[in-house]
């Protein structure tokens, strides 16, 4: 018997240490925690807002102490931590759920919008580990392309591939995410697939993943409020997102294939359709 | 003697193969959880608070961790009963008693739920008399006697199913809200709901819950949820489902010498996940063979004849 405590759910304040414009729309602020910096690829924290809210958010980078969340601005609490500056006092909890896990020599990692800063932690820890990651990024528009700085940087010295792909063909790829990784498959094998985005991604790219049949792990998104599996809002079937996920591998998003994409749960626990 | 003759128990007619039951607000969203409980091993399931109309809930932080337990003040998310009833539907076939939990504004309210929720296959109804975080229901009803004898007697008006009480630990004498349940024909009394509580962050001085107060539940609360079911088991003689801080063999058992007849699980599967009911049920089989025993009922209560 531990006692009535997880030491993850722990709420800590911390400051601020640099905050990041990305997009216009998002930013990366950076914060000091040991529990964090010990983080997965894929696994999320509770990020609280004092007073306005607390929000779930995947880790974007993780390193000596210092780690980061990449967040966009959707709401109350994501517009007022955007206000937040250098020295601003936020409260975590986490690193919660389940991580990406590392396999195969080269692999593909596929990124739509804000889906993309868990991945960059990923694409991280794949390079560390020896193993060669193959990255799609799409958004909308080419000023909603995340990391394209760092993915680049990263292009010219350790020759990562990275594809970018936006709706209006505005920079890389005409096409979104999906139609951009049907292309490298269709030109080379791959051991794994990754991918973050939103559902209608996922579910696009879990069907390609299906029809090449490559392995796949896939980082959910569905409220949360507890986000240590007691709360029940984050369900999708008989998964909770927080503790059974919020990354699953293939088998696990065919049990849950009539939902996948289609229908998700509002604040009030109904059943809606994702829009 | 099997386990299963051992453990198996009676409660206001329904038939427990195991004394464990899942809590209300614990993962019962879904019929899909509500299932996978089931399948944990549970001997019943609650389901969470649904009223009338659907409700969204407070805004986060809505469950916050503190010394020995959890705070939280969730604000009664729910569908509500109408589209609620569907995941009742779904549980038709469910292997062990559904219990849902209901709430409501006035008698009348909790009466027209209760009514949906029976019609839908509810196998009982526990009546949220309790909530510490809503104005207007939950414990708003359930610290004055004389309302909770107004809406058990409504509901029990309106259903056939065996109706339960969830009391509220936040007044001064436990026992006459369970006297009055009673009272009104209630079948069982289900003892504790959440202990009002607070807690606030130093740094910022921001109350935690978005809500600043809630309820708390886990380890903290068991002495006191305890001592609840052992003066209501004087005072009554309806069967007690005790509630707070059950999470191994040992809490349960200390429950049920005090006067329950089950024990529900909630906050323990945040630490333990689904496993705790499996855990807590081979315990307290454990414990009744090696001292003698031949029933889980012949320990309900024992505390009191020492």
């Amino acid at each position: 018997l531990s006692g009535w405590h997880i030491n993850a759910n722990e709420t800590r304040t911390v400051r601020i240490q640099k905050v990041e414009t990305e997009t216009e729309h998002a930013k990366t602020f950076y914060f000091e925690d040991k529990l964090c910096s010990l983080a997965e690829p894929g696994q999320f924290i509770m990020l609280w807002i004092p007073g306005v809210d607390e929000i779930p958010l995947s880790l974007s980078s993780a390193t000596n102490g210092l780690v980061s969340v990449t967040v966009k601005d959707v709401g109350e609490g994501t517009h007022t931590l955007f206000q937040m500056k250098q020295g601003g006092i936020i409260g975590i909890r986490g690193p919660f759920g389940t991580h990406f896990k590392i396999t195969g020599k080269t692999v593909l990692v596929v990124g739509g919008g804000i889906g993309t800063a868990p991945l960059m932690l990923l694409t991280f820890r794949l390079l560390k580990e020896g193993v060669k990651p193959v990255v799609v990024e799409g958004a909308k528009t080419k000023n909603e392309l995340l990391f394209v700085k760092q993915l680049l940087n990263l292009q010219r010295k350790v020759g990562l591939e990275v594809t970018f792909a936006t709706d209006d063909g505005s920079y890389g790829f005409k096409g979104d995410a999906t139609n951009a990784a049907g292309s490298v498959l269709s030109s080379r094998h791959v051991d794994a697939i990754y991918t973050c985005g939103n559902e209608f991604m996922t579910l696009k790219v879990y069907l390609l993943a299906k029809k090449n049949k490559i392995p796949l792990q896939a980082s959910l998104e569905r409220i949360m409020l507890c986000a240590i599996g007691i709360c029940g809002s984050c369900v999708i079937g008989k998964y909770r997102v927080c503790k059974d996920g919020p990354v699953f591998d293939q088998n696990q998003l065919k049990e849950v294939e009539n939902e996948l994409g289609k229908l998700t749960r509002n604040f009030k626990g109904e059943r809606i359709a994702i829009k | 003697m099997h386990d299963m003759d051992r453990l198996g128990t009676e409660l206001a007619g329904l038939h427990l193969r195991n004394p464990t039951v899942l809590a209300s607000g614990i993962l019962g969203i879904s019929s899909e959880s509500l299932r996978e409980v089931a399948c944990a091993g549970a001997g019943a399931i609650t389901t969470k608070s649904v009223g009338l109309e659907p409700r969204e809930g407070y805004a986060n932080p809505t469950v916050v961790q503190v010394e020995c337990g959890l705070l939280n003040a969730m604000g009664l998310p729910n569908a509500g009963i109408r589209q609620f009833s569907e995941e009742i539907r779904e549980l038709g076939d469910l292997e062990v008693p559904l219990i849902v939990n209901i709430y409501g504004y006035s008698a009348e309210e909790f009466g027209k739920v209760a009514g949906i929720a029976a019609e839908s296959g509810a196998d009982a109804l526990e009546l949220n008399l309790s909530c510490p975080h809503v104005k207007g229901t939950g414990a708003e009803c359930g610290q004055n006697p004389e309302m909770v004898k107004d809406i058990v007697g409504e509901v029990k008006s309106r259903v056939k199913v065996p109706v339960f009480a969830k009391l509220t630990p936040n007044v001064a004498d436990i026992t006459e809200l369970a006297e009055s349940a009673v009272s009104a024909g209630v079948d069982a009394v289900t003892a504790i709901n959440t202990i009002k509580a607070m807690a606030i962050d130093v740094e910022t001085a921001h109350p935690m819950l978005a809500n600043k107060v809630g309820g708390l539940s886990g380890g903290a609360v068991k002495p006191v949820a305890v001592r609840c079911v052992y003066e209501i088991y004087e005072a009554v003689k309806v069967p007690i489902i005790g509630c707070g801080g059950v999470r191994t063999w040992k809490d349960a058992v200390e429950f049920m010498l005090a006067g329950a007849s089950a024990v529900q699980i909630g906050s323990a599967i945040a630490y333990e996940d689904l496993a705790v009911f499996k855990s807590v049920t081979s315990g307290i089989s454990e414990y009744l063979k090696e001292k003698g025993f031949r029933s889980v009922k012949e320990i309900v209560g024992m505390a009191h004849k020492r």
